[in-house]
């Protein structure tokens, strides 16, 4: 936190994540960005340069020209919300397709289910993850069933509901949560989370398109940290699918989000103390469901896993992704499954630094990892 | 204070503030209740809490979350809290303190003290599901509680037009069957009285209160704010000319021969100077001890946080200069 006490400048609203203008896992250059086979389809297409929340508010302005029927709202959605992601949206589109809610969680998932169970495309903004639980009942016992509980009858595919998540540096208790185990815990909902610009974009608008209901988690320390040539055409990336973003043999690595640029940061240090260390780092992208599939055929060529997120470590995703891989690749597994995790507060603001699993605490994991 | 502490955040020396500008008459309905009369607030009722005795150093030092802060360093600054002064702590959720100002109110009553609680929110508070649980509930258990809205135009960006349709939020205590009344939230005298009114309501008849004070936000809703970008400048000072508390109540002082400007200024000064003692012995504190992140957790460690406690040491040893504890106090 001192590198903002001592700035002489007040920190901004969505914190500062060092290392994200420089990491490789971002796409600086046009050429960088279409090399990925996942955008074949825009690949002949022009880029642009986004950060994340530009790259959100570009996939909503599509999702709203292609989609008669889609709205977007929430609350302060109409000027361009608290972190811009919906600037200019209004004006674009009309105040009856993009507007303010009242302040109420519950009403606002309660609203976007309605509309999809009548077939629109709700797009609801819920201000801060943190600010998410008065909507838990709507979005648990309502969204996530509407579809089993009337055979099939009726559903809530056109719901997405998007929300800010993740530690700033200032957040205190109540802007910093990553909540997406509760919802994780929820047969029938999709959460998904994006690292990136160009991942944001087309994880959005695949996570509005999908025909079911989906609560996309944006890392907010992301929304101006993150800037990539993003494809300015229409594109969606796969739900469900996570993506290698190193190829490795010795280790395997999962991350989602923002947490991912710690890692990338801690398998440097750690190739110091062990130089030809070959990691496979891994972005989950989807948490529900989730990649069984590629996560294990990693682990059974590695032998060994590393998951690391900003959520408290009891009940938090990594369990579900250690069990299953316990349960799948047993005999292959040549060490524990590491669990970089913050630790099991709530979260506390002058602490942050010493809470999160950050790069020395990712580091030190993958040594016992390796040295087991 | 409101102003020093709104530049210090502007300097990056604390990390967020919320000011109460154009609202402090509210300060009227903090001097009708008794000490032991318990507040739940939401979070720009700074004022009720100095009306009650916290300190300038008790302010400062929890925006610093520094060492003597109660809250200990683990919310953002203005989420104060004191249970000596029956003032319960700030969460920022909106609106999950009305329903909890109704239990409250109800283990006041069946404890037989003549008390009452105290709750505030703001009019955007109220569209929230909480707001109609807690006032239902007040009703029909008759609890001794004052719902009191501060109903200043905005709800961050968005303005009461939007946030609701109907006559205001005072029409909703009557469909409750509450008493109800609306006030003048910029005449300090009227607040008071009101407050008044209701606490002999909430306490002699075990009744719950719902009290509309009509105001305005002058500042931003926070630093994370700049409301430039959703009403005019012009708005803003019209409104700091022509209906301010705090010229309403300078004028009325001034006209009873009580108050003049050579005694504002020299208030002025004495106040600033004793703002900025406060706010440079805070900013010198060290940050509470780094094992106060895993105390009242629970009300004893549990197992998982005395392994991670350990685990967090072990590291601080191992990478003294990683994870530089030398701003931050020594464990007891």
């Amino acid at each position: 936190m001192a590198h903002w006490y001592a700035s002489g400048s007040p920190p901004p609203a969505e914190g500062f994540l060092p290392g994200v203008a420089n990491s490789q896992l971002i796409k600086h250059t046009h050429h960088d960005a279409l090399r990925n086979p996942e955008l074949a389809g825009v690949a002949n297409g022009e880029t642009k340069k986004m950060n994340t929340f530009q790259a959100i508010n570009d996939a909503m302005s599509i999702a709203l020209a292609t989609d008669d029927t889609a709205c977007v709202f929430g609350e302060d959605v109409g000027f361009g919300g608290v972190f811009r992601c919906t600037m200019g949206l209004a004006e674009m589109f009309g105040r009856d397709r993009v507007f303010n809610t009242p302040l109420s969680e519950q009403g606002i998932a309660g609203f976007g289910i309605g509309m999809a169970a009548m077939g629109s495309t709700a797009i609801a903004e819920i201000q801060f993850a943190d600010y998410i639980f008065p909507a838990f009942d709507q979005i648990v016992n309502e969204a996530a069933k509407y579809r089993y509980r009337s055979g099939g009858e009726f559903n809530v595919g056109g719901l997405c509901i998007r929300t800010p998540c993740g530690a700033v540096g200032h957040g205190g208790h109540y802007h910093s949560q990553s909540p997406e185990a509760y919802f994780a815990h929820t047969p029938g909902i999709k959460v998904v989370v994006p690292r990136s610009p160009i991942q944001a974009k087309g994880l959005l608008l695949a996570s509005i398109r999908d025909r079911n209901p989906t609560i996309f988690m944006e890392p907010k320390i992301l929304y101006r940290a993150a800037v990539e040539m993003v494809p300015v055409g229409d594109y969606e990336l796969p739900l469900g699918k996570a993506e290698i973003l190193t190829q490795g043999k010795d280790l395997t690595i999962i991350g989602w989000g923002a947490q991912l640029y710690v890692l990338e940061n801690a398998i440097q240090l750690a190739k110091i103390k062990m130089p030809g260390l070959s990691v496979e780092l891994i972005d989950l992208r989807s948490i529900l469901p989730w990649d069984v599939e590629t996560v294990c055929n990693s682990v059974n060529k590695t032998g060994r896993l590393l998951i690391a997120h900003e959520a408290p470590k009891t009940q938090g995703f990594a369990a579900e992704i250690a069990s299953t891989v316990m349960e799948r690749c047993f005999l292959r597994l040549e060490a524990p499954i590491q669990r970089l995790c913050s630790f099991d507060t709530p979260f506390p603001l002058v602490f942050e630094k010493f809470h999160v699993p950050d790069m020395i605490r990712c580091a030190e994991g993958i040594e016992r990892a390796m040295k087991f | 204070m409101d102003l020093i502490l709104y530049e210090a955040q502007r300097q990056g020396r604390i990390s967020f503030y919320m000011t109460n500008a154009g609202e402090e008459a509210y300060i009227g309905s903090a001097a009708a209740l008794e000490p032991e009369d318990e507040i739940f607030g939401q979070y720009r009722e700074a004022g009720t809490l100095l009306y009650r005795g916290f300190t300038l150093d008790q302010f400062m030092n929890q925006c610093y979350s520094n060492d003597m802060d109660l809250g200990k360093g683990r919310q953002m600054p203005v989420h104060y809290g004191s249970k000596a002064l029956h003032f319960q702590t700030i969460s920022s959720p909106l609106a999950t303190q009305l329903p909890q100002a109704s239990g409250a109110a109800y283990a006041i009553k069946r404890s037989g003290k003549k008390n009452c609680v105290m709750c505030y929110f703001g009019e955007g508070a109220a569209s929230e599901g909480d707001f109609h649980a807690a006032l239902n509930i007040a009703a029909t258990t008759s609890c001794p509680v004052i719902f009191f809205c501060r109903n200043n135009g905005f709800a961050i960006s968005t303005p009461a037009n939007e946030q609701y349709k109907g006559d205001g939020i005072a029409s909703r205590g009557v469909g409750y069957g509450m008493h109800t009344i609306r006030v003048d939230g910029n005449d300090v005298w009227a607040v008071y009285k009101a407050t008044q009114e209701a606490r002999k309501i909430a306490v002699e008849k075990h009744k719950p209160v719902l009290i509309e004070a009509m105001t305005y936000r002058v500042g931003h809703h926070s630093t994370s704010d700049d409301s430039s970008a959703y009403r005019s400048k012009k708005e803003v000072e019209d409104w700091k000319r022509h209906d301010n508390p705090m010229v309403r109540m300078r004028k009325w002082l001034e006209s009873k021969g009580w108050w003049d400007e050579a005694r504002e200024n020299a208030h002025k000064a004495t106040q600033r100077t004793a703002v900025l003692k406060s706010f440079a012995a805070a900013e010198k504190r060290k940050k509470p001890a780094v094992s106060e992140m895993f105390n009242d957790v629970y009300d004893k460690l549990t197992p998982n946080l005395i392994e991670q406690k350990k685990e967090l040491e072990e590291l601080i040893k191992k990478y003294p200069a990683h994870y530089d504890t030398s701003n931050y106090a020594k464990e007891n």
